[in-house]
């Protein structure tokens, strides 16, 4: 109960007077973290779409391993990007191991799956009438496809969401890939699992605390960008 | 769809690709310097929770321009790490897992630059009464008062880590069978690092083995007391080294010869004599210059510069 509330408050302080270690690492885990989801929905948005308006052999199987990934463990992701990255590897000479770039590499390979997946869920909910009514206007495909991404784009958001959310919270791929190195790869998580393990359990929960402000104020942004 | 589709989704791609590629490359790039001209040292927990790498990091910089970074990880780890040629230097304190990685081919240039102790630390009503006992003495007290006394258990950090290989050794020369001694039930395998097995050990109020630069680092969040120190059989030694350029050629050989010279010049040598002095009255790492003997090592491995 004590670390409980030393915990809100030691995060309170914190915040009030912008403790220049934890600005530091909340800064690097929201560069590090939008990077990461920046890159997957490059990815993942346009192969959700493919994958939902085109009819291959197959394609039930791949949406099944595609949702089948979202269980993927963060730590599976990280020993094999280490195993990827590392000078031993095949993408060893990229030198991104324990580096912020591998760190990005790692979580966009993490979250692509489940905001591919999403994006095809989406795309999927538009009604069918819809779609039948676009093609008999004549809409050409550029146009058939701008209008359903707009039909759908709160779920993308929602996908969009679930990915950074996905990304900021997680632990194994960030310390595997960037070794929580004090200045260089030390993110929110990683700083909470290092402090928990020393023991200092109020200034984990504090981190923590602060980690969910910053998933607050996204969503609160994200919410206010889709009710323009 | 036909092929137009296609290729509107693949300029999409490509485009966006490029353009967030290249304002994402400027922006990761501030995140910190490349790692071309940096020494990664892959080093065991108790060096990196008494915080004194982030000091010597530090003075080694003012001196050479050079940025050194370290991840803390258990020894095993850390040996795993630069057999794959993925850090410049190791700092470890297992000498016979250090041994065959020299053996192996891997590591070059060892130098021993400090010492301390592990310690016994357990619940402080002792239940297996381990006090005053030597090192395989209390080891053995504690497998035989588990035996008929639930109140008895070990945590093992059981991650292959220093720590974790001094303990199995301490159960063979107390005449045990690890396997044996691993698979009882009053045996619990952490799997964790020093920190954790020792917040671990409190819950259970069990005994584990811990060296003193953690002990003295965690001891403050904790009601567990140490209970045996100072036996021989509980020394604990520092080593530097660095990985082989035959085995790794793009590991940065000159300057990690220099971490290791500045490693055991005096200047570091002083620092750690005194470091930690004020808070816990000793020293968290002793220096290894002139201990040789107690070390069990030769002094050329204490002081000679590596060329």
């Amino acid at each position: 109960m004590n670390d409980l509330l030393a915990g809100c408050e030691t995060a309170i302080r914190l915040i009030l007077t912008a403790d220049p270690e934890v600005l530091n690492i909340t800064i690097r885990t929201l560069q590090i973290t939008s990077s990461s989801v920046g890159i997957s929905a490059i990815f993942a948005i346009p192969l959700g779409a493919v994958i939902t308006f085109r009819n291959f052999y197959g394609k039930r199987l791949l949406i099944s391993i595609i949702q089948t990934l979202y269980a993927l463990p963060t730590v599976i992701v990280g020993l094999l990007c280490y195993m990827i990255l590392s000078r031993s590897g095949p993408l060893g000479e990229l030198k991104w191991l324990f580096t912020p770039y591998g760190m990005v590499f790692g979580q966009t390979i993490l979250i692509i799956p489940i905001m591919t997946g999403l994006t095809i869920a989406a795309l999927q909910g538009i009604d069918p009438g819809i779609s039948d009514t676009i093609r008999s206007l004549g809409a050409s495909h550029l146009q058939f496809l701008k209008t359903h991404l707009r039909e759908a784009r709160f779920a993308i958001m929602a996908a969009i969401i679930v990915g950074f959310s996905r990304a900021i919270s997680e632990v194994g791929t960030a310390v595997m890939i960037g070794g929580n190195i004090k200045g260089h790869t030390r993110v929110l998580t990683t700083a909470i699992s290092l402090q928990t393990s020393m023991g200092n359990f109020s200034l984990s929960l504090a981190l923590g605390i602060i980690l969910l402000a910053i998933a607050l104020i996204i969503n609160l942004f994200m919410s206010f960008l889709q009710n323009r | 769809m036909n092929g137009s589709f296609r290729m509107c989704i693949i300029v999409l791609v490509l485009g966006t690709i490029l353009l967030v590629g290249g304002a994402l490359a400027e922006k990761v790039e501030s995140l910190g310097e490349h790692n071309a001209d940096r020494l990664l040292i892959a080093t065991t927990t108790s060096l990196d929770a008494t915080n004194l790498l982030d000091l010597l990091e530090e003075k080694f910089k003012e001196q050479t321009g050079v940025t050194v970074e370290h991840v803390a990880v258990g020894t095993g780890q850390a040996l795993e790490i630069a057999k794959n040629c993925d850090a410049d230097i190791v700092m470890v304190h297992d000498r016979a897992a250090e041994d065959k990685f020299i053996d192996e081919g891997y590591g070059k240039d060892r130098r021993v630059f400090g010492y301390n102790y592990f310690l016994l630390v357990g619940p402080e009503q002792d239940p297996a009464h381990v006090t005053g006992l030597n090192g395989t003495a209390a080891f053995k007290a504690i497998k035989q008062a588990a035996a008929t006394d639930p109140r008895v258990v070990f945590v093992s950090r059981g991650d292959n880590s220093g720590t974790h290989s001094r303990e199995k050794l301490l159960w063979k020369k107390a005449g045990y069978d690890y396997a044996e001694v691993n698979a009882s039930a009053w045996y619990r395998e952490a799997g964790a690092g020093m920190g954790q097995t020792l917040t671990m050990t409190q819950e259970l109020q069990g005994y584990t083995l811990t060296d003193s630069a953690s002990w003295a680092t965690y001891e403050s969040n904790l009601s567990l007391v140490p209970l045996v120190g100072n036996d021989e059989n509980f020394l604990n030694v520092y080593a530097v080294m660095r990985v082989n350029e035959e085995k790794c050629p793009d590991v940065n050989t000159d300057i990690a010869k220099r971490w290791i010279n500045f490693m055991i010049s005096d200047e570091v040598q002083d620092i750690l004599s005194t470091y930690g002095v004020e808070k816990n009255g000793v020293p968290y790492f002793n220096p290894g210059r002139g201990s040789a003997d107690v070390m069990g090592v030769t002094v050329e491995e204490t002081s000679d510069k590596v060329a």
